[in-house]
């Protein structure tokens, strides 16, 4: 392999890592807000 | 600010119609807000400048040849993956101090990003290392302690998800977060207490940087912007952690309330003091 396929490969990794776990994380805690009362959505 | 769990007293209060919490427009839905928009979008646009400078404005260099553009997203992932640990060991050392549910909370979600950092830490450090050394993975002091720290990490969150009474999770789970932070500094140090393949210290912990002009800029803007990037996942994961515990309360008081219902007790507005019960 070329050294940019190393270099697409280590950001590419990266990019899709990142993005997914941000997604799950918006995703889930759309999904959990709804299950609790407003006032205890946040901490303050 | 601090909120404290309270389990001396426990309160049933009326369930609501239907028995599980309805949603309320007027309530903050998911874990965003204007701050975190601001903040993401700010993120994004500095990502957009520092992947432009270190895929096509900056030069390749003369040994690695364009593998050094890889070191851009890998030195600021590992910054990244040090900040998370030790947020970690400062909430776990507060929450054994405090008692506190906002630094427990804080830990874990801190623990979590550390975890997914760590092992892209490895990750791309195995691309790097692929086309310098020849070889995906060598048992290095680097990259031995770095995998012990992503197993620590891992054995952290596996001690959150033990079934267990909130108090002793937190408890058991901070005594393992406390070790989070000499791991890092032995991580960090691992290239110049041993002899290593990796190569030394390239910016932090110097005052003579071994890296300079287009290409130190784009490694020093990588860094902040990562950083940036931390804050936003930790204040998201940190909602999402409150959401959770939030989430596991209602359900406890939801399966009390049942539990009581099925055995012929009115729970309704009646607060029961466990002091007073257990006497």
């Amino acid at each position: 392999m070329s050294d940019w396929a190393y270099v697409a490969m280590a950001w590419g990794i990266t990019a899709v890592v990142l993005v997914a776990y941000a997604i799950w994380i918006i995703v889930r805690g759309r999904t959990l807000s709804r299950r609790v009362p407003p006032e205890d959505r946040r901490w303050m | 600010m601090t909120t404290q769990r309270s389990d001396a007293t426990t309160t049933t209060a009326p369930p609501p119609a239907g028995g599980a919490a309805t949603p309320d427009a007027s309530g903050p839905i998911g874990t965003g807000s204007r701050g975190t928009r601001i903040l993401g979008l700010a993120t994004l646009a500095g990502i957009a400048l520092a992947a432009y400078l270190a895929l096509v404005s900056s030069p390749d260099d003369e040994n690695m040849g364009d593998v050094v553009r890889i070191i851009y997203i890998h030195v600021p992932i590992v910054v990244v993956a040090y900040v998370g640990c030790m947020i970690t060991t400062l909430g776990s050392v507060m929450y054994l101090w405090k008692k506190s549910r906002w630094w427990d909370v804080t830990a874990a979600a801190s623990a979590e990003i550390a975890m997914v950092t760590t092992a892209l830490t490895l990750v791309v450090g195995m691309c790097w290392a692929r086309p310098t050394w020849g070889v995906w993975w060598v048992w290095d002091a680097r990259l031995t302690s770095t995998a012990m720290l992503l197993l620590l990490l891992l054995g952290y969150l596996a001690v959150r998800r033990i079934p267990a009474e909130s108090g002793a999770r937190s408890k058991r789970a901070s005594i393992v977060g406390v070790l989070l932070l000499p791991n890092v500094i032995i991580v960090n140090r691992s290239v110049t207490w041993w002899r290593s393949l990796h190569q030394d210290t390239t910016i932090l912990n110097t005052l003579q940087p071994k890296i300079h002009g287009d290409m130190a800029f784009a490694l020093y803007l990588a860094i902040p912007v990562a950083l940036m990037m931390f804050a936003w996942l930790l204040v998201h994961r940190w909602r999402l952690a409150w959401l959770e515990e939030e989430v596991l309360d209602h359900d406890l008081d939801q399966a009390i309330t049942d539990r009581r219902a099925e055995a012929g007790f009115d729970a309704r507005s009646t607060t029961v003091d466990i002091g007073e019960a257990t006497s």
